[in-house]
């Protein structure tokens, strides 16, 4: 139970021995391997596990927490990964920086991220030699097309002014109704990045502990929903490709914008077990109102002692009520001070 | 001559089966998963109005007069073994609260994760999905999800809407422990509840590929003077495109619960 947390302690500690330890010497030169992964090295007679009814075995907790971010760094150009003392570095250096809680700065205001073993460095964090999670030599998300811009540009533009009118002009997250990290694709966020996969026949089941939404994937070849229905999270379809899980989702809705996306947003996401400990998850995304060509990225998963805990979002939503309850406060006392100054 | 009929006679029942799944285009489950156990994979639902009351209850006027029959309570025979619950006195007096301001106070109305065994019998479809280790179930509600642990994962961490689940088998019987179930949720929308002293003991049981027995024990000191059940039938979605859809519903309470907080009211309006 509380091993978890237990365990997250020390990743930080370990994070820099488990790369250095052990990095593949193809990792510069195989930029579409998923394979890898520090600990890789370590599991070359490794056989992928399956289950009874011989689908590959991609069952348990996991976390995709990472260091690496999703676009490159600019000045890593076109350097896809680093050396594996580079990686070292860059882990160390990353999970070494701390929330900003100091006495009187906003996040003081809000909690100490390390009391409740949020602290990044607290959580047990997927090692990778990439430079980021974007795979191929641009390692960046196209730029936006002028319609998404524009989209974009229209939404700001709607609630401008009107940010703290009602509960409809608060984000998705705030809302409690979904997170941006969902996906899919299914993104890392900033604490309790953890997920639990099942797979049952017929389906696969992913549960993301933030905001404890649950994808149920069939795997029977039924084609997709009609396309004038759309789910926030998508209508996904599964099939396996050797010890790959490959899900394909259309049908999504424009109220949950990834990088720009809206509702011809197209997904394909693969998951492997490349090592005892990790799945990779790869995936590729398209939209012809978004961006110019399709993009890709790979994010390790790494497995944890799990559960998944209830992130019930919605029914401790205080900070709804009490950023409608400010607003109105603000303008009472705006009005009461125009009054006075007119009297 | 007699086995002949008789054979005559089974393959036109089979050929007749055959037609009668083509012709409504319904799939067939396996009665087994891979590791032998009773496949439960699939899509479910309650077939009854105990989410309206558990117990026995005649037809009343729904809360919202313009929505009329539409949204009046439907009748039901109730799923309580023996109709009663043993309410111990005072819990009696705040499940008659409960009840006279139910579409006030009824936590489904803001949205609320349901807990159990609510979440089993409101009118959505949930999904299992049966894997080695754990056994998920997902509700359509409020994406409200349990996992059932069917190791040995020790006693609930933390008190939560949906608890701490741990399954195992007895024969063919998935047997369902759960404890560490916060004091929030109600049993239904006629005020039946419970405190976070309560503790369900679930039993599914496959009748046949399609249809799955449900019941539920329920024991609680500080409201209950002695542990009840209650069973139902569960009905498996055989339609071919059946599926968990999403049921958001966060968004369509907000305007109950922070509607006051507004800088401009909503106009009341019924579309």
């Amino acid at each position: 139970m509380t091993s978890r947390f237990v365990e997250l302690a020390s990743a930080a500690a370990l994070a820099a021995v488990i790369i250095t330890s052990a990095a593949p010497a193809y990792a510069q030169t195989q930029s579409k391997s998923p394979a890898l992964f520090a600990k890789d090295a370590g599991t070359k007679n490794w056989t992928a596990p399956k289950n009874p009814d011989g689908t590959p075995d991609l069952s348990g907790y996991f976390t995709n927490s990472t260091v690496t971010p999703l676009e490159r760094p600019k000045d890593l150009g076109a350097k896809e990964f680093f050396t594996p003392e580079e990686a070292a570095a860059y882990a160390k250096k990353a999970l070494a920086q701390k929330e900003a809680t100091g006495p009187g700065t906003y996040a003081d205001v809000h909690y100490d991220m390390a009391q409740f073993g949020l602290e990044r460095a607290q959580n047990k964090v997927a090692q990778s030699v990439r430079t980021s999670l974007i795979t191929g030599p641009d390692g960046r998300v196209p730029e936006m097309l002028p319609e998404a811009k524009a989209r974009a540009a229209a939404r700001t533009a709607a609630n401008r002014g009107h940010e703290f009118d009602g509960p409809e002009n608060r984000g998705m997250a705030e809302r409690c109704i979904i997170w941006n990290n969902e996906g899919p694709p299914m993104m890392p966020v900033g604490y309790n990045s953890n997920l639990e996969i099942v797979q049952g026949e017929g389906y696969v089941a992913i549960t993301q502990e933030m905001i404890h939404d649950t994808r149920i994937i069939p795997i029977d070849g039924r084609p997709h929903l009609p396309s004038d229905v759309h789910l926030l999270m998508g209508d996904s379809r599964g099939h396996y490709e050797g010890n790959t899980l490959v899900v394909d989702t259309t049908n999504f809705t424009d109220r949950v914008p990834f990088h720009g996306s809206g509702e011809k947003l197209h997904v394909v996401e693969r998951f492997t077990r490349t090592a005892p400990d990790t799945v990779t998850y790869q995936f590729t995304v398209d939209d012809p109102t978004a961006w110019a060509h399709s993009w890709s990225a790979e994010i390790p998963m790494t497995k944890i002692d799990g559960p998944i805990f209830e992130y019930a979002c919605h029914e401790g939503n205080y900070g709804m009520r009490n950023n409608l309850t400010g607003a109105r406060a603000e303008e009472k006392q705006k009005a009461q001070a125009t009054a006075s100054k007119v009297q | 001559m007699r086995n002949r009929s008789g054979s005559m006679w089974i393959g036109r029942l089979s050929l007749g089966l055959v037609a009668v799944l083509a012709a409504s285009g319904q799939t067939t489950v396996k009665a087994r998963t891979a590791d032998g156990k009773p496949n439960l994979n699939g899509l479910w639902e309650a077939l009854n109005t105990a989410n309206w009351d558990l117990q026995a209850h005649a037809a009343a006027p729904g809360p919202v007069y313009t929505l009329a029959a539409e949204f009046a309570e439907p009748p039901g025979p109730g799923v309580v073994e023996g109709n009663e619950i043993p309410y111990l006195p005072a819990a009696l007096e705040k499940k008659k609260q409960n009840l006279a301001k139910r579409f006030v106070d009824d936590p489904e109305i803001k949205c609320y994760l349901p807990g159990v065994p609510r979440a089993t019998y409101m009118p959505y479809p949930f999904q299992i999905v049966q894997g080695q280790k754990n056994i998920l179930i997902s509700y359509e509600y409020a994406s409200a999800v349990r996992s059932i642990d069917m190791g040995k994962p020790g006693p609930a961490p933390i008190d939560s809407w949906m608890g701490w689940s741990v399954g195992h088998w007895e024969g063919d019987t998935l047997v369902v422990d759960v404890t560490g179930l916060n004091d929030k949720t109600w049993l239904d929308r006629a005020g039946n509840f419970h405190s976070d002293a309560l503790h369900v003991v679930e039993r599914y049981t496959l009748r046949n590929p399609d249809v799955m027995m449900y019941e539920a024990t329920l024991e609680d000191p500080k409201v209950y003077s002695k542990p009840w059940k209650i069973s139902m039938p569960l009905y498996r979605h055989v339609e071919k495109n059946a599926q968990l859809m999403e049921f958001k519903c966060v968004e369509y309470a907000e305007e109950l619960l922070y509607g006051n907080l507004r800088k401009q009211p909503r106009e009341k309006q019924v579309k």
